[in-house]
C-alpha cells in the first residue's frame, strides 16, 4: 500500500465513521423533540421514558460524533496539506459558519441533556430542537463544503495561483443545492429506519410493547416519508451530475462510449479493460432521460476523458447500483407502512410485518456509504474538480500506512465500544408495562 | 478585519486553555487524589464540567478553523511537521472525550468502568501534554521546511528539551486549574482537606516547571532567557503572574471559590499573554528565519472579511448563550 492509498483510505474511513454520527447528531434531536412534545402535551409516561433513553443514546453518539469530526479537521491538513493550503481560504466559509451551528449545538445539547425539571419546559424543549436545528445546519454547511471541491467556484486560477477569491459564491457553489437536499433527506431516511428497526426488534421480544411501539412510530413517519422522497432529490442530483461532472455520471453507470439514447444499466460487471459490461440489463434509452429528461440526448461516456482523468468504474457504478437498489427498498417499505397504518391495521401485529422492519435497520446507512462512495470516488484522480489532482496534495510525510493502521484500530474499538453501550441501554430498560407510575418513577437511572 | 481575527485566534486560545484545560486537569486531578475519595471527585467532575464539556472543545475546533481559512501557511506547516505530535495528541483526545461519556453512561456499571477510568486518565495527560510540546515546537525554531532527512524534518522539529518542558508546563497548568476550579465545588470538609494540600503542590509544580522551561530553553540554546529579561512588558507580565501564584496560595485556605478562580484564570492569561506578547506577530518560528506571523501568511481580502463577520455574528449568538449556561449551572450544579 503506498502513501497515497494509505491516505485516501484513511480519509475514507474517517468520513465514514464519521457520517454515521453525524447523521444521527442531526435526526435524533428531531425524534426526541417529538416525544417530548407528546409528552408535554399529553403528559404520556412512556413518552417522556422514551425522550430520556433517547437522549441518553445522543449523548454516546454525540460525543462520538464529536470527536471523530475533530479529528477530521485535522486530518484535512495532515494528509492534503497542498489542498488545504489554496483551499482553506476560498472553502472556509462553510467551516467558519458551521463552527457557530456547533457551538450552539454543544450549548443548547448542555441546557438539554442536564436541564430537566430546572428551566421552563417548554424552555428545555425549545433546547432540544436547537440542537436538531443547528445540527441539520452543520451538515448542510459541511457538505457544502464537498459540493465545492465538486464544482469549484468563486476564485481565478492564474499561474498555479488561486486569487480574486469569494468565499460566498465559493459556499453557494452549483452542488450545494442538490447535495445538501439529497444529504439531509438521506441522514433521516437512514437514522428512521435504523431506529425503527430496533424497535421493531424489542416488539418482536415482547417486553414494553406500548413503549416501543410509539417509538417505532416516530421513527418510521420521519424516515418514511424521507425514504419517498429520496428519489426524487436522487433523480435531481443525478441530472445535475451530468452537467457538472459528466465522467462521474459515466463512471457511474459504466457507460463507456459516448452516445446517443443511452441505456440505463442496472446491475451488471463492468469490463473496465475491454470497455464493456457484462451481465447488465440495459433500458434503452433511459440514461439519456435521466440525465437529460430526453430519451435521445447524448450522454457522455468515459472516451471523452484521458485515462488518466478517469474515475475508477468498478466501485463507483456497484456503489450506485447498491444506493439506488437500497433506495427502492426502503421506498417500498415507507409505502408498506403508510399504506397498512391507513387500510390494514392488523399487518402491524404479525411478526413477518416487523421482521421486514428489522432486516432493514442497516440499510439506510448502507445507502449513505454507498453514496458518499460514488460522490468521493466518481470525483477522481481530482481532489478539486478540474483544478487539483488528489496526488499532488498528499502530505510529504511518509509511512502514512501506520497512522492508517493506528486509525482504523482506533474507529473500530470505537464501533465496538459504541455498539455495546447501545445494547446494554436498550437491555437495561425497566419494565413498564401496565399503569402509569406516580412521576419521577419513570425517569430510569441516569 | 484582520485583526477581528487575530483577537478571536487569541480568544480561542486562551479559552482552549483555560476551559479546556480546567477539563483535561480533572483527569489529572483524578489521578493524583487517594482511591478512597476518586468516585467522589469523579461525581464532582462530572456534575461540574458534564454540562459546558463539549463546548469547552468547540474552543479548539474555532482556533483550527480560523488557522485554515485565516492563515493557511500556518495550518500547513503546522501539520506537516508536527505531525506526529498532532496525532498523538488526537488520540488523546478521542480517548478522552469517549472515556468521560462512556463511563457515566454505560448502563451497567461493572468492570469496564476501569478501563473507561484508566483512559480518561492517562489520556488527560497525554492531551496537553502534547499540546504544550506543539505550542513549544512552534517557537523553538526547529521546524525546517529543507530538512534533508526525515528525522530533522518531523522529528527533530519537536523532539527536544525545550518544546517537552513546555509540554510538562502545560500539564501542569491544566492540573493547577483544575484543582483550584474543583475545590470550590467541594463541599464536604474531609475532602476539602484533602484537595488543599494537592492544589498547593499543583501550584508549586506549576512554578516549578515554569521556571525549567526557561532552564531548558538555555540548555538548548534558545535566546528566550535573555530576551525575556530585556522585554519589559513581557517581564512584567511574568511577575505579576508569579505574584497571583502567592496571592492564590493564601486565598486557598480560606477557599472563597470565585475569587481563588479568578485568579487563576488571570495568572494564566497573564503566563500566555506575556509569551504570546513576546513572539507577536510571529506564530512559528522557521530554522531558516522566514518566519510564519500573522501578519504576513493571513489570507487577503474577502476571505478575512468574511471569516471576520462570521466569526462576530457568530459571537453574538454564541457569548450570551454560553455564558447563560455556564451561569446555570454555576448557581446550581447537575444533579446526577
Ligand atoms: C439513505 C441514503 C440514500 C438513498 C436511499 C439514495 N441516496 Fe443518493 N446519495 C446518498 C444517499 C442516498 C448520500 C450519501 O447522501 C449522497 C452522497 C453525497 C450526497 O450529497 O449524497 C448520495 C449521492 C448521490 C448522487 C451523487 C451526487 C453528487 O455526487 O453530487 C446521485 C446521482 C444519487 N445519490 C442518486 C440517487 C438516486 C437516483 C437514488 C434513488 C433511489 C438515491 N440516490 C438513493
Ligand atoms: C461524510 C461523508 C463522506 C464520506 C463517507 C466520504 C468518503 C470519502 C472517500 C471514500 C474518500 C476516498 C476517495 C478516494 O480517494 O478514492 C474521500 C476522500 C476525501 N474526502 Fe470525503 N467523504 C465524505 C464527505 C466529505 C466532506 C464533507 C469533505 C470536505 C469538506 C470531504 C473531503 C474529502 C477529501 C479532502 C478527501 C481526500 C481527497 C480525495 O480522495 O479526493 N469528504 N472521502
Ligand atoms: C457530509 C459530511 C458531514 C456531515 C453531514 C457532518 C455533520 C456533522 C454533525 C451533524 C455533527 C454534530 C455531531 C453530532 O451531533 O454527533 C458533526 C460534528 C463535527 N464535524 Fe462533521 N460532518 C461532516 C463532515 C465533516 C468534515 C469533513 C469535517 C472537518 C473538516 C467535520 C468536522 C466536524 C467537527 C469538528 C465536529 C464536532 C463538532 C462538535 O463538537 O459538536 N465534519 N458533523
Amino acid at each position: 500500500m503506498d502513501d497515497l492509498i494509505a491516505a485516501r483510505s484513511q480519509m475514507a474511513l474517517s468520513m465514514a465513521f464519521h457520517i454515521i454520527f453525524a447523521c444521527i447528531g442531526m435526526v435524533m434531536p428531531f425524534f426526541m423533540a417529538t416525544s417530548h412534545y407528546k409528552y408535554l402535551k399529553t403528559n404520556d409516561y412512556h413518552q417522556k421514558a422514551l425522550t430520556k433513553a433517547w437522549s441518553r443514546g445522543v449523548a454516546i453518539f454525540f460525543v462520538t460524533g464529536a470527536v471523530s469530526g475533530t479529528m477530521l479537521s485535522f486530518e484535512l491538513g495532515l494528509l492534503w496539506p497542498e489542498f488545504m493550503l489554496h483551499a482553506g481560504p476560498i472553502f472556509g466559509m462553510p467551516f467558519s459558519l458551521e463552527g457557530t451551528a456547533f457551538f450552539i449545538e454543544a450549548i443548547a445539547l448542555g441546557f438539554y441533556l442536564y436541564g430537566w425539571d430546572r428551566f421552563n419546559k417548554w424552555f428545555h424543549w425549545f433546547t432540544g430542537v436547537v440542537v436538531g436545528l443547528s445540527g441539520l445546519a452543520s451538515g448542510i454547511l459541511v457538505v457544502s463544503a464537498n459540493g465545492w471541491m465538486n464544482s469549484p467556484t468563486g476564485f481565478d486560477y492564474v499561474d498555479g495561483k488561486y486569487i480574486n477569491i469569494d468565499p460566498i459564491a465559493a459556499l453557494f457553489n452549483d452542488a450545494w443545492f442538490t447535495q445538501a437536499l439529497h444529504m439531509s433527506l438521506a441522514a433521516f431516511a437512514a437514522t428512521g429506519f435504523a431506529v425503527a428497526g430496533i424497535h421493531a426488534l424489542m416488539l418482536i421480544n415482547g417486553k414494553n410493547k406500548v413503549f416501543h411501539w410509539k417509538a417505532f412510530r416516530i421513527a418510521i413517519v420521519y424516515g418514511g416519508i424521507a425514504a419517498l422522497l429520496q428519489p426524487i432529490s436522487g433523480d435531481i442530483s443525478a441530472k445535475d451530475i451530468a452537467v457538472r461532472q459528466p465522467a462521474k455520471l459515466a463512471a457511474m453507470e459504466a457507460h463507456f462510449e459516448t452516445s446517443k439514447s443511452a441505456p440505463l444499466l442496472i446491475g451488471g460487471i463492468p469490463d473496465v479493460e475491454k470497455k464493456e459490461v457484462n451481465y447488465g440489463i440495459k433500458i434503452p434509452g433511459a440514461l439519456s432521460f435521466l440525465a437529460h429528461g430526453d430519451f435521445e440526448k447524448e450522454v457522455i461516456g468515459l472516451d471523452q476523458f484521458p485515462e488518466d482523468e478517469q474515475p475508477p468504474v468498478m466501485i463507483t457504478h456497484f456503489a450506485f447500483q447498491i444506493m439506488v437498489g437500497l433506495g427502492m427498498i426502503m421506498m417500498v417499505l415507507s409505502i408498506l407502512y403508510f399504506f397498512s397504518t391507513w387500510k390494514k391495521k392488523y399487518w402491524q401485529e404479525k411478526r413477518w410485518f416487523l421482521w421486514l422492519f428489522v432486516l432493514a435497520t442497516p440499510i439506510g446507512f448502507m445507502a449513505v456509504e454507498a453514496g458518499w462512495t460514488v460522490t468521493e470516488l466518481g470525483r477522481q484522480p481530482w481532489i478539486i474538480y478540474g483544478f487539483m489532482k488528489t496526488k499532488d496534495a498528499l502530505t510529504p510525510i511518509p509511512g502514512i500506512q501506520i497512522s492508517f493502521m493506528i486509525f482504523t484500530a482506533v474507529y473500530v474499538s470505537l464501533s465496538v465500544i459504541v455498539s455495546f453501550l447501545l445494547y446494554r441501554q436498550i437491555k437495561s430498560l425497566p419494565n413498564m408495562e401496565g399503569e402509569q407510575p406516580a412521576e419521577n418513577q419513570s425517569s430510569t437511572q441516569h | 478585519m484582520l485583526y477581528v481575527v487575530i483577537v478571536f485566534l487569541c480568544l480561542a486560545i486562551l479559552m482552549y486553555l483555560l476551559l479546556g484545560g480546567a477539563d483535561f486537569g480533572a483527569g489529572i486531578v483524578e489521578l493524583i487524589t487517594p482511591r478512597a475519595v476518586r468516585e467522589k471527585v469523579r461525581t464532582i467532575t462530572y456534575s461540574t464540567i458534564g454540562p459546558i464539556w463539549e463546548a469547552n472543545h468547540m474552543w479548539l475546533i474555532i482556533a483550527i478553523v480560523i488557522l485554515f481559512v485565516g492563515f493557511p501557511p500556518i495550518y500547513t506547516m503546522l501539520s506537516v511537521h508536527l505531525h506526529i505530535p498532532l496525532v498523538l495528541m488526537l488520540l488523546g483526545i478521542i480517548g478522552r472525550g469517549t472515556a468521560f461519556i462512556f463511563r457515566h453512561y454505560d448502563a451497567v456499571k461493572d468492570d469496564m468502568q476501569r478501563v473507561y477510568n484508566l483512559i480518561f486518565t492517562y489520556s488527560s495527560f497525554i492531551t496537553p501534554f502534547f499540546l504544550g510540546v506543539i505550542a513549544g515546537a512552534m517557537v523553538s525554531g526547529q521546524i525546517d521546511p529543507n530538512a534533508p532527512d526525515f528525522y530533522s524534518a518531523y522529528i527533530g522539529s519537536w523532539l527536544h528539551l525545550f518544546s517537552i518542558s513546555v509540554g510538562i508546563f502545560t500539564v501542569a497548568i491544566c492540573g493547577f486549574l483544575a484543582a483550584v476550579f474543583l475545590i470550590g465545588e467541594v463541599e464536604d470538609e474531609a475532602i476539602k482537606a484533602l484537595f488543599i494540600p494537592r492544589a498547593k503542590v499543583l501550584t508549586f509544580l506549576t512554578f516549578i516547571s515554569g521556571g525549567f522551561v526557561f532552564l531548558a530553553a538555555e540548555i538548548d540554546g534558545l535566546s528566550l532567557t535573555k530576551e525575556k529579561f530585556t522585554d519589559w512588558v513581557s517581564l512584567s507580565f511574568l511577575i505579576l503572574a508569579t505574584i497571583c501564584l502567592f496571592v492564590l496560595w493564601k486565598y486557598l485556605r480560606t477557599g472563597h471559590k470565585t475569587i481563588c478562580r479568578l485568579l487563576a484564570g488571570f495568572q494564566i492569561t497573564l503566563i500566555l499573554g506575556s509569551f504570546g506578547y513576546h513572539y507577536f506577530p510571529n506564530f512559528i518560528i522557521v530554522k531558516s528565519g522566514e518566519n510564519l506571523s500573522l501578519f504576513n501568511s493571513g489570507a487577503m481580502g474577502l476571505p478575512i472579511e468574511t471569516l471576520g463577520w462570521a466569526l462576530l455574528l457568530g459571537s453574538l449568538l454564541i457569548l450570551p448563550s454560553l455564558f447563560y449556561l455556564i451561569y446555570s449551572f454555576q448557581r446550581r450544579p447537575a444533579e446526577l
